[in-house]
């Protein structure tokens, strides 16, 4: 593996692999001094031209923990302000001594660009509504934890499936790993053309709820035009949020996962979110022990392929 | 491919190393084994179940895996790491390290560096079935099974029939007709 850019087209080996070593990434960061020396010496850059907290951290975190040093750029303080270009900007990092590239941005296919332009490893940290590959993985780890595989799950995906970059990731890895996935959203928020995609639909939340495994909550995402299909989020809350009530209709081991950040009183309520069924701080963990295995297997060994 | 050692060798060398590890270190108390992913592992069983017979009480056991540990990943093929499982408490414990084949000493350094992220051993013996020579590195064994003078160009195969289905010892040398190093 060369770059981890998009699920879609994921092969199932590949996923299983990066799965494989983020459990034992995982035993890990469950160590007294969680941190082992595999990338020492290595720079990975992490080069967020788009706002994020907890996924830049969680990049950071699995790449200290690997020993690696970072180059951590953010778009508030940078050179972009000045009007240097994304291309510049990125051969600028390399030639600091960046080895491989962890990228977010708005617009849709800004990693395969920088791939192109640095001949670096790059991993796509979500690129606009497209791909958000390390959070599909964390999401399948998190599931196969739970259930020990996903063969034959009943995943229900709900909410912003429009622009949701987690979704076409998430899709794509649930389906690849065995599970069924339905969307579960206003015909409003559904992508147009969903004929490729490897899913059921459903629009009606209540219909459909008591007969899944795992049911997985999207983010509101208002900053790219979600809210506006909804009248308020009390509507949004009344027809896709994860009430008590309906938490109470699901079967007793469905577990309830979210990307976060979680956002109570619309997507969720606070009894749901607390309940040990909602997996949202294991989805944390587990997002730094994948991030080790995907830094681990872009940056260690000879290219295997 | 030339033979060196067969099962019944290697057999016999696995249970001179017990009594070798029993009087060493006076017993088996505080003594836990430990095999190095992947050949190490079944040797290492096989270890704790001799010294478990000869001595009359359960030897714990563990198995690492190194793949964290290594310093050459920008020169070897990636391999999927393994489960890294150790008894609860390693301080304080006696290892003996277990491995198919010492040449470079670089699979050992490894395998001390992860031990020590786990925990205070009070001391660290290795057993190989094969020394065979070229070390790079500081390291020697505590127990040997056979010692093999090689060439560096020649490939030394431990089979062991929990993963390969036989036991034995093959050396190849690249000059032998049918050599696939």
């Amino acid at each position: 593996m060369k770059n981890l850019l998009s699920m879609e087209g994921a092969s199932r080996p590949a996923l299983e692999s990066l799965l494989n070593d983020a459990d034992e990434f995982y035993e890990v960061m469950h160590r007294p001094i969680p941190k082992v020396p595999a990338l020492r010496g290595k720079t990975v850059a992490t080069m967020f031209f788009e706002p994020s907290t907890r996924t830049k951290l969680s990049f950071e975190r699995a790449a200290r923990a690997l020993s690696a040093d970072i180059l951590s750029f953010s778009p508030g303080t940078s050179s972009l302000k000045k009007g240097e270009s994304l291309k510049d900007t990125v051969l600028t990092v390399k030639a600091m001594g960046a080895e491989l590239m962890v990228v977010r941005h708005t617009s849709t296919g800004a990693p395969w660009r920088v791939a192109e332009w640095t001949g670096l490893p790059v991993v796509n940290g979500g690129d606009g509504a497209h791909q958000h590959p390390t959070q599909a993985l964390l999401d399948s780890l998190t599931l196969r934890q739970h259930f020990g595989s996903l063969d034959g799950l009943r995943i229900a995906i709900v909410g912003d499936i429009k622009h949701s970059r987690v979704a076409r990731s998430d899709v794509w890895a649930f389906a690849t790993l065995g599970a069924e996935v339905t969307l579960v959203a206003p015909p409003t928020l559904l992508p147009p053309d969903l004929s490729t995609w490897p899913v059921q639909t459903s629009t009606s939340l209540d219909e459909v709820l008591d007969s899944f495994d795992a049911i997985y909550l999207l983010r509101v995402q208002a900053e790219r035009g979600g809210a506006s299909v909804f009248p308020s989020v009390a509507e949004y809350r009344e027809r896709f949020g994860m009430t008590e009530a309906r938490f109470d209709r699901l079967k007793p081991d469905t577990i309830v996962l979210h990307p976060g950040p979680m956002i109570r009183g619309i997507e969720i309520d606070a009894g749901p979110a607390d309940d040990p069924r909602c997996k949202v701080l294991e989805q944390v963990t587990n997002g730094v022990a994948v991030r080790m295995a995907v830094l681990f297997q872009l940056l260690g060994g000879t290219r295997d392929e | 491919m030339r033979s060196v050692m067969s099962g019944n060798d290697m057999a016999r060398v696995m249970r001179r190393i017990a009594h070798e590890v029993i009087e060493k270190n006076r017993g088996v108390e505080n003594l836990i084994v430990v095999g190095i992913r992947t050949r190490g592992g079944p040797l290492a069983d096989r270890l704790a179940a001799l010294l478990a017979e000869i001595e009359g009480v359960e030897v714990p056991m563990g198995i690492i895996d190194i793949g964290m540990y290594r310093d050459d990943i920008d020169t070897r093929p990636r391999i999927e790491l393994g489960p890294t499982e150790l008894p609860e408490d390693v301080d304080g414990a006696t290892i003996v390290l277990v491995d198919d084949v010492l040449y470079t000493g670089r699979t050992i350094r490894a395998a001390l560096d992860a031990l020590a992220d786990l925990g205070r051993a009070a001391v660290v013996q290795l057993a190989v079935v094969v020394d065979r020579g070229h070390r790079e590195l500081p390291i020697r064994a505590d127990f040997v099974g056979k010692n093999l003078p090689t060439s560096s160009r020649e490939h030394v195969t431990v089979r062991v029939a929990e993963i390969d289905g036989e036991d034995g010892v093959w050396i190849d040398s690249p000059d032998e007709q049918g050599s696939d190093e």
